[in-house]
């Protein structure tokens, strides 16, 4: 995405950059609830959608939040909502509302520390609700996983990118670090206008017909309806895949790590290369779909992966369903808020790195 | 008559303090209320079960020596009627806030009053999300700053007190902490009385209200509410006279005509020769 040079960069929280980028998409709604650690989301929504002729609206829970966003997609405009772990989960019942209505949002999810009321520290442990799915029934929905400010502009358009294209609920998960550093951040240009969605509700006598549902009450309706869902989701496993690689070439150990984690184990791949150790770093950006074809040919040619989580383990079953086997695949989180330090990765790294090749 | 002064610390779990509440805020001052209310009424304190949601207000029972519980945001009254049907026994109190008991809690704040629940629901209205960093909440008055409302909240502001009347409440009242002896004795009615009681109780938040309209003096702000505090009697008597920003105080509803559900259930039970439900199936020896 080419960054305009006329707008400077500014330094904003990653909370922030979000919204900016939502803007930029022509996101026209966001509802919202506040929670920490993604309030400061709704708060810049709150003070920048009203200038941009927007609307910013405080919902009473996240239930009627991810129920505005509904309406909203359904009104054809960009919509959106944010939030974590507690109003995720009870956003849940919507998203798959959204998925079987085929109706285009983005919902950003500020990961904290669970289960339960938690705490407000940084976590990934929303891996396996968001990314495997959260609510009812046969769908997917894809997930972009920023790591830095920057990204969480970016990636908040490409979303919005995404979600129109398919017609899909799309989640931007970012950890609570991500979402409350402080980076620079350059702004790429406006989206242009965008064009009218000819299947939403538009107040119109030629969308008068148009009919939004999830109800197929007949088995093979339904079951025809979930069919195309599952193209569209192929379509989109075999499209949208985002990965960033880096010192993997002549790697014999891979890290595999997201978000802030994959921030953590470059120092630490740095630290292990001074070391003599040849290891490399894959970092998904999108979550789903998973970069599994590729971490099944970088498979071919390692000793081992250690994938980092900040969670109990999450990713990694996706990591090991990429690879099957051929490559034992290790597992080092941390929990409660923590995150782990490059040293801490690196002492991982060489106790690994001891058991030796294949 | 010279009152008798209450040993705080028998209520208190001191192993959990120092509070997790700012400077100048006035949920301590509601929290000794309660206190002083729950030790006048020489409640058993094993009899005692306090139920909160998520918030500042929903901090209380981690510093009180009840049966306590920290539940999930806005759900404190859905669990509390789950509490007092599986134990009609015990004095179910539910400490929540404006936007715990109002927004996300509002579906159940209505329908439990509504049932007429015997629940003792005292909610601490600081017109704002405090704990969050000060979002607008349905309290916040329309007009007045919050993170959530930068030019102003353009929502008009929930009355809560006649809300909850006006759901079926069979007790209902308002006090600030201005006058924290008036605030022991609605408690303590509030207490007393069968069915759901509410008593809202204005308390300020000087650092994410305050400071955003105006206001960050903690002891200007208790002195405001103090000003602007008008009994319900006047406030009838004033009519359309009452000044916009009054705090009308005192007793709204007091009725205890309006027939209690766990009452009416035991009735139900008994009409259909089942066993009386004031002694739980689970605890029964």
């Amino acid at each position: 995405m080419s960054s305009s040079l006329k707008r400077p960069p500014l330094l904003i929280k990653g909370n922030e950059a979000i919204i900016k980028g939502a803007i930029l998409a022509g996101c026209k709604t966001f509802f919202g609830y506040p929670i920490t650690p993604a309030s400061e989301i709704a708060e810049a929504a709150a003070r920048d959608f009203p200038a941009a002729g927007g609307t910013f609206i405080q919902a009473e829970s996240e239930t009627a939040s991810i129920n505005m966003v509904y309406g909203a997609a359904s009104a054809g405009v960009r919509t959106m909502t944010a939030s974590s772990g507690p109003g995720i989960s009870l956003m849940q019942e919507g998203v798959s509302y959204l998925a079987g209505s085929e109706l285009p949002a983005v919902i950003v999810s500020i990961v904290r520390g669970g289960p339960g009321l938690g705490n407000i520290g940084p976590e990934q442990s929303d891996y396996n609700q968001i990314v495997r799915i959260g609510g009812h029934g046969n769908y997917r929905n894809p997930v972009l996983a920023p790591a830095t400010g920057q990204e969480m502009c970016d990636l908040t358009i490409r979303a919005f990118e995404i979600a129109d294209r398919y017609r899909t609920p799309v989640y931007l998960m970012a950890d609570g670090f991500t979402g409350q550093m402080m980076e620079p951040v350059s702004f790429p240009d406006p989206v242009p206008p965008l064009p009218e969605k000819e299947w939403a509700v538009r107040a119109d006598a030629e969308s008068r017909e148009n009919l939004i549902s999830s109800i197929f009450l007949e088995h093979d309706q339904l079951e025809e309806h979930n069919r195309k869902l599952q193209r569209k989701y192929k379509e989109i496993a075999a499209n949208e895949v985002m990965v960033d690689d880096f010192l993997v070439e002549d790697a014999t150990i891979l890290v595999v790590g997201y978000g802030i984690m994959s921030r953590v184990l470059r120092s630490a791949v740095r630290a292990a290369r001074e070391d003599g150790l040849k290891v490399g770093l894959v970092r998904p950006i999108s979550l789903w779909p998973f970069p599994s074809d590729h971490l099944e040919a970088l498979a071919e040619k390692i000793d081992r992966i250690i994938t980092f989580e900040l969670s109990n383990g999450q990713m990694v079953e996706d990591v090991r369903l990429s690879v099957h086997d051929s490559v034992p695949v290790h597992f080092y989180g941390r929990m409660g808020g923590n995150v782990p330090s490059a040293e801490e990765c690196l002492e991982v790294i060489r106790r690994y790195a001891a058991e030796g090749g294949k | 008559m010279a009152k008798k002064l209450i040993d705080y610390n028998k209520y208190l779990r001191l192993d959990k303090f120092p509070l997790i509440w700012c400077p100048g805020c006035g949920d301590g001052i509601v929290l000794k209320a309660i206190l002083r209310a729950i030790d006048q009424l020489g409640l058993d304190q094993d009899k005692v079960c306090m139920v909160s949601g998520i918030g500042c207000s929903s901090r209380t029972p981690g510093y009180v020596d009840f049966n306590t519980l920290h539940t999930t945001h806005g759900r404190a009254l859905a669990f509390a009627t789950g509490v007092k049907m599986a134990r009609p026994e015990l004095h179910v109190i539910v400490v929540t806030g404006d936007g715990d008991a109002c927004a996300i809690g509002g579906n159940h704040f209505i329908h439990a009053a509504r049932r007429n629940i015997d629940i003792t629901v005292l909610l601490y209205n600081n017109w704002i999300y405090g704990m969050t960093g000060g979002q607008a909440s349905p309290a916040t008055p329309a007009g007045d700053r919050a993170s959530t409302a930068p030019f102003g909240a353009i929502e008009p502001n929930f009355d809560i007190a006649r809300l909850a009347a006006a759901a079926g409440a069979s007790f209902v009242a308002r006090e600030t902490v201005a006058k924290p002896a008036l605030m022991d004795k609605l408690i303590v009615k509030a207490i007393t009385r069968k069915g759901f009681s509410l008593v809202e109780l204005m308390t300020p938040c000087p650092t994410t209200y305050g400071r955003r309209n105006r206001m960050a003096n903690p002891v200007d702000m208790v002195e405001d509410l103090k000003q602007r505090s008008v009994s319900v009697a006047k406030a009838e008597r004033l009519g359309d006279e009452l000044p916009d920003n009054a705090i009308v105080t005192g007793v709204f509803v007091d009725d205890e005509s309006r027939p209690e559900y766990t009452e009416r259930y035991a009735r139900l039970v008994e009409s259909l020769g089942g066993a009386p439900s004031t002694t739980s199936p689970v605890g029964a020896k």
